[in-house]
């Protein structure tokens, strides 16, 4: 009895993995296929093909969507982290006017919904001359208030006494920081930096408006407006865009899957 | 030190929340000046079907997803919740979808649910069932986006459920089994309560989602068959971006923004109350 329950545990288990990793595959799968195989269930083409791939690379800029996302997402995760721990090293040690405003202001953008924001953001950014720009990919995002509040909870555990000692030796507050604090501060520098980066890789309302230009397009953008535009002309091609998309983030993920559990489930959660 | 931040929050949310109260009550193509609307927004977003349309859509598909969500979360989480072998392997599975882009899980689900070459057909037809137009039917179109939806989120709130799990003190376990509970009122009468905060932040979060919906619509159904998939947030970009509506775009946001506010109220007023029963 108590081994067939353990059987139709795993069972059960096993079925639900596969409703989560076969469609990746077959997806992957149907990128390597010709047109008459697209209907197939099967996971090794009959016949293996990369004609999907060449056509999707010829006939959008793939190669510079994925620089651009890249260099969007980079940049985004870097300022987040740097910006956001000297923001937050002021907000959990330095005393200074205005930082209760600071800190409730912080929460206070959390509770906004970004629709509310949404349309305002894009005038200021029709205004400001940003349209088309890398400018208006980053510039909105170059602080997160999530982020900000997770370094602050982080730092306020750091003891007053490393602070002080490193001031008697006259060092700058941006060194007690970046030499004292970050080395401190791995697990939740790494928590921000993965949720920062992949809520950018994969970011597409934004882009949508911000961005006409296919040159300066990002992934996940150029992938939908190749979808809907009818660039891909068939399954394989437009699964073939996709899996630019998706490969960096699946090897990134087999990697740390530990790290990314944490730092998506967390970053929901707070944020 | 925390200046530049001030300027960023001025600049990027503080601005843009006061303006988008300003906009309500403009007229403003982003071309030409713009010009005071009154309260021709708020009449307009009152009789606007094609509004409301959406906001019934939401609700069809909340009433799908939320409960859906719950289900299929809860029971992963439980079934994990024991001596595994494999257990971060059963973790990561689950939780692959979740950082996989919204964009690629629309196009990906497009394709399974194709009428006539789809996977979910196929496999309906080698079971013995007839096909179903699961995106191009009016009746299925939503129920399916909320499927998928769940499908891409559950391994999420797996994660919610499991943390939740494990504060659940032993000493209460062992002594309900010494009462000589069954499964079901173990699950019944301890599990499910002591879960109450995770379910209330799954409702929450599953509702705030689906608010949100966009990139699924926009790729798999253009808002379509009927409009019956048109969302909200789809409807807003339309008329930001198609019909340079940024007065009435901006309306849209703010109500949007005051529904998600009152239903997430209530849902927490309706569900405090249940647990006093």
């Amino acid at each position: 009895m108590r081994i067939l329950r353990r059987i139709g545990l795993y069972a059960v288990l096993g079925l639900a993995a596969l409703t989560f990793i076969y469609p990746f595959l077959w997806m992957a799968s149907s990128t390597f296929k010709p047109r008459e195989e697209f209907g197939s269930l099967a996971l090794i083409p009959d016949h293996f093909t990369l004609d999907n791939y060449r056509t999707m690379w010829a006939r959008a800029p793939f190669g510079r969507a994925l620089l651009n996302s890249t260099m969007v997402a980079t940049t985004i995760t870097l300022a987040v982290l740097v910006f956001g721990s000297i923001t937050a090293y002021a907000m959990a040690r330095l005393s200074f006017r205005g930082r209760p405003v600071l800190n409730a202001a912080t929460l206070a953008v959390l509770l906004v919904p970004g629709q509310l924001t949404l349309i305002p953001l894009y005038t200021l950014i029709v205004q400001l001359g940003w349209i088309d720009t890398y400018t208006a990919l980053i510039a909105p995002y170059l602080f997160n208030a999530t982020a900000i509040l997770m370094l602050r909870q982080f730092f306020l555990q750091i003891p007053q006494s490393l602070i002080d000692a490193a001031r008697m030796d006259g060092m700058s507050e941006l060194r007690i920081l970046f030499t004292i604090f970050w080395p401190l501060s791995k697990p939740v520098l790494s928590i921000v930096a993965i949720f920062t980066f992949m809520g950018s890789w994969n970011e597409v309302l934004w882009p949508l408006l911000v961005v006409r230009d296919q040159q300066l397009m990002t992934l996940p953008q150029l992938l939908t407006v190749f979808a809907l535009g009818g660039g891909a002309g068939s399954v394989g091609v437009s699964l073939a865009s996709a899996m630019v998309l998706v490969i960096p983030v699946v090897v990134a993920y087999a990697f740390l899957q530990r790290n990314f559990i944490e730092s998506m489930a967390g970053a929901g959660i707070k944020g | 030190m925390a200046a530049p931040y001030a300027v960023f929050l001025l600049a990027f949310a503080a601005y843009p929340i006061v303006f988008a109260l300003v906009l309500v009550f403009l007229h403003w193509d982003l071309v030409t000046a713009p010009s005071f609307a009154g309260v021709d927004n708020l009449r307009l977003l009152i009789n606007d079907g094609r509004f409301w349309r959406a906001v019934a859509n939401t609700f069809v598909f909340l009433s799908i997803h939320v409960p859906l969500q719950i289900v299929t979360a809860l029971g992963l989480a439980l079934a994990l919740n024991r001596k595994l072998a494999g257990r971060g392997f059963w973790r990561a599975a689950f939780f692959l979808p979740v950082v996989i882009s919204g964009a690629v899980v629309a196009i990906l689900w497009s394709n399974l649910y194709a009428t006539d070459v789809g996977l979910i057909n196929k496999l309906l037809v080698k079971i013995g069932l007839a096909p179903v137009s699961w995106l191009t039917d009016p009746n299925t179109a939503m129920p399916a986006i909320a499927v998928m939806v769940t499908w891409k989120n559950v391994g999420f709130y797996v994660i919610i459920y499991l943390a939740g799990l494990q504060y659940i003190p032993r000493s209460c376990q062992e002594a309900i089994e010494i009462e000589g509970a069954s499964a079901w009122q173990r699950f019944r009468y301890l599990t499910l309560p002591s879960l109450l905060p995770q379910t209330i932040l799954v409702v929450t979060l599953s509702t705030i989602n689906g608010f949100q919906l966009f990139i699924e619509p926009y790729v798999m159904t253009g808002g379509g068959p009927l409009r019956r998939t048109y969302s909200v947030v789809l409807y807003l970009y339309t008329n930001a971006f198609a019909y340079q509506k940024m007065g009435y775009a901006a309306t849209i946001g703010v109500a949007l923004a005051l529904i998600i506010g009152a239903v997430v109220f209530i849902q927490r007023r309706v569900i405090g109350k249940a647990e006093a029963l």
